[in-house]
């Protein structure tokens, strides 16, 4: 292409000829991309959950975990019990709150149209986690009562940054957002010094998030919220594209403001169930829209966003609880480590937002 | 001047604001059907907010927006997108989105879960990328475009969306002056071939002049004057709108008015205000 044949005076008609074959291919190039994106973060995930299940200080063959996964034993009782109740759940469990962390990470920014505007950035993971900690130190509650009132409390806090901010498209709403996530911190950090004893593991598990103490109870839980929310989710995402043109535009096309809410609420939701079972995992929502993006040649991406939310707690999980010394480090501490030079090499090359106002 | 030509398009007392500023205070303007109608007004004075209130963007706190005779705000959304397209003032293309993605994003509302992309859907995206002159950017990422370049390709999206009314807010940003003609033209042309009715704010007065059936000029959210080029555009109005001494003289080209700013300097020293050295005569 040559660069100034931008003679426009005859050029409108002598190009007036629709050209739809070009068309046709120009579309496929970056569906392809995208197929091919998905492709391989869907096989990365796979090769992290088995390396979980697999790899570790107790190693299975993969013929023998099958065989104990379809319940045909191999008549070795601890082999069993570690797979079906230790590792087999909390990969599980990992891979789904990884799934909710990336899809739920992925939406808020490209909404928000900011790649601070993560909801682990603007409180609602810590919200939600405060939540949970009430429930569970002032109220004695447990289980689903406690991811109940995850939910609850980040629905509230986004309905409160929401308000502060002054709505969903404001500049201010990442600032008012990492404001209302500091003060939901200490009031964890409030509870768990009140509290009679402190347990570190726990306080660990509320403040950064692990995947340690998960169970099977944790992946049912998951399991429901997931096949409720994802339907959810894939209806209102279709309008993702047009919501990511900005209020203007979008109302123009014929999607609301209330629409681009909606799926808002569905994000808020998922992040909400994840932290339920796993905590806040530090950064995690946050690192999965952009990877996703990259690999997608800058474009959003939702389920590649959940796909690499599930590798990356996978492999977090599995680098803390056997790669990093003795001690068993929670899965939130790696994500942490690497989302904070992230963070800072985000806000260093300037990139806060795409919209004007 | 009232004439009472027929109008599917129809602001009735409408008040618009944000927060607790109102912009436009008690407007009513009726848009002539398959007319191209020209919005002028000085910075801020709420053109793109009134654009914004018939596209149902704003909810009117006072009036109407009648769209077929209905309000527009009790209106489905995807059924006004179906009848009414508009292009915002600076619209932002998301990270990465190709031409032929961001132009193809304008059939939206012509599709729903049951009806995805169709053989129609590439039809009018080629047409749209053809008119706008586009078609050799279709594989590019938007992002990387020259101003007036993505300006033409948002352009190519409204096209897409194939309605009957287009709201355009400053269609001619960004473009150099072949292509503001360029583009003028399309929608004249637009407006011709096919009847689309077209409302467009733009700032170049002549050009309004030129390609405006009529013109409505606003000053702080309210119509000061409304007509045809020539009624509208008099030195009186130019004067009482946008606060500039002119001279308004028939233009040479198309015989519609032609203003001529007077201003403080005129560029030669010694050259003296109200004194034009040349006289031009059509
Ligand atoms: N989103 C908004 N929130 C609050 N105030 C706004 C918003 N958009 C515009 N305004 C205010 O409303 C007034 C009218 O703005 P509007 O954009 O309608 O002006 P305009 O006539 O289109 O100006 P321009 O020629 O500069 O585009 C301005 O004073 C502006 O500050
Ligand atoms: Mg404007």
């Amino acid at each position: 292409m040559t660069t100034t044949t931008d003679r426009p005076t005859t050029a409108l008609h002598a190009a007036a000829v629709p050209d739809v074959e070009r068309v046709r291919r120009a579309r496929r190039t970056p569906r392809r991309r995208h197929a091919l994106v998905v492709m391989v973060l869907a096989v990365a995930a796979l090769v992290a959950l088995l390396v979980n299940l697999l790899l570790g200080s107790y190693t299975f063959t993969a013929p023998d975990a099958v065989r104990i996964i379809v319940g045909s034993g191999i008549d070795r009782p601890t082999a069993e019990f570690i797979l079906m109740e230790q590792k087999l759940p909390r990969a599980l469990t990992a891979l789904l709150a990884g799934l909710c962390f990336g899809a739920s990470g992925a939406v808020f920014q490209t909404v928000l149209r900011n790649p601070l505007a993560s909801p682990d950035i603007v409180g609602i993971s810590t919200g939600a986690s405060a939540a949970a900690v009430v429930a569970l130190l002032v109220f004695g509650a447990r289980g689903d009562v406690v991811a109940l009132a995850a939910e609850v409390g980040a629905v509230g806090i986004a309905l409160v940054v929401r308000w502060v901010a002054g709505g969903i498209g404001s500049y201010r709403l990442v600032l008012v957002g990492v404001g209302i996530a500091s003060a939901m911190l200490s009031v964890i950090h409030y509870l768990f010094t009140r509290a009679a004893i402190w347990d570190a593991q726990l306080a660990l598990r509320w403040l950064t998030g692990s995947v340690a103490a998960a169970g099977w109870d944790e992946v049912r839980l998951l399991v429901v919220v997931l096949v409720v929310l994802l339907p959810l989710l894939w209806w209102s995402a279709s309008s993702l594209r047009i919501t990511e043109l900005g209020p203007d535009a979008a109302s123009g096309l014929g999607v609301t403001a209330r629409r681009a809410e909606l799926v808002m609420l569905v994000a808020v939701l998922l992040v909400a169930a994840g932290v339920a079972v796993v905590g806040p995992i530090a950064f995690l929502a946050f690192l999965s829209g952009p990877i996703a993006r990259a690999m997608n040649a800058g474009r959003t991406s939702v389920i590649g966003g959940a796909l690499v939310g599930a590798t990356l707690l996978l492999a977090a999980d599995y680098v803390g609880h056997y790669l990093i010394g003795d001690v068993n480090m929670p899965a939130g501490i790696i994500t942490g480590a690497v989302g904070a030079p992230f963070l800072l090499w985000l806000m260093a090359r300037g990139a806060t937002g795409r919209s004007p106002r | 001047m009232s004439t009472t030509a027929p109008t599917r398009l129809y602001a009735e007392g409408v008040s618009l604001g944000y927060d607790d500023r109102t912009v436009v205070d008690d407007l009513t303007v009726a848009i002539p059907d398959g007319k191209v109608t020209v919005i002028v007004g000085g910075n801020g004075c709420g053109k793109s907010t009134l654009l914004r209130g018939m596209a149902r963007l704003l909810r009117p706190r006072g009036g109407a927006v009648l769209l077929d005779g209905e309000a527009v705000h009790t209106m489905p959304t995807k059924q006004v997108a179906r009848r009414l397209g508009l292009l915002p003032q600076n619209p932002i293309a998301p990270e990465g989105v190709t031409v032929v993605d961001l132009v193809g994003r304008g059939r939206h509302p012509h599709q729903s879960a049951l009806r995805r992309w169709s053989r129609d859907d590439d039809r009018a995206v080629a047409e749209a990328l053809a008119l706008t002159d586009t078609t050799d950017l279709a594989e590019r990422v938007v992002d990387e475009l020259s101003g007036g370049q993505r300006q033409r390709v948002w352009i190519a999206m409204a096209l897409a969306q194939g309605t009957d009314l287009l709201l355009l807010d400053e269609p001619t940003t960004y473009l150099d002056v072949a292509h503001q003609v360029e583009m003028l033209d399309l929608l004249a042309e637009l407006n011709l071939r096919a009847g689309t009715t077209i409302v467009m704010v733009l700032h170049d007065l002549n050009l309004s002049a030129r390609y405006a059936d009529r013109l409505v000029a606003m000053k702080e959210g309210r119509v000061v004057a409304e007509g045809t080029p020539a009624e509208v555009v008099t030195e009186d109005t130019v004067r009482d709108v946008f606060g500039l001494e002119s001279r308004v003289i028939p233009d040479p080209v198309s015989h519609t008015p032609l203003v001529v700013p007077v201003g403080r300097h005129l560029g030669r020293p010694g050259a003296t205000i109200g004194d034009p050295p040349t006289k031009e005569r059509p």
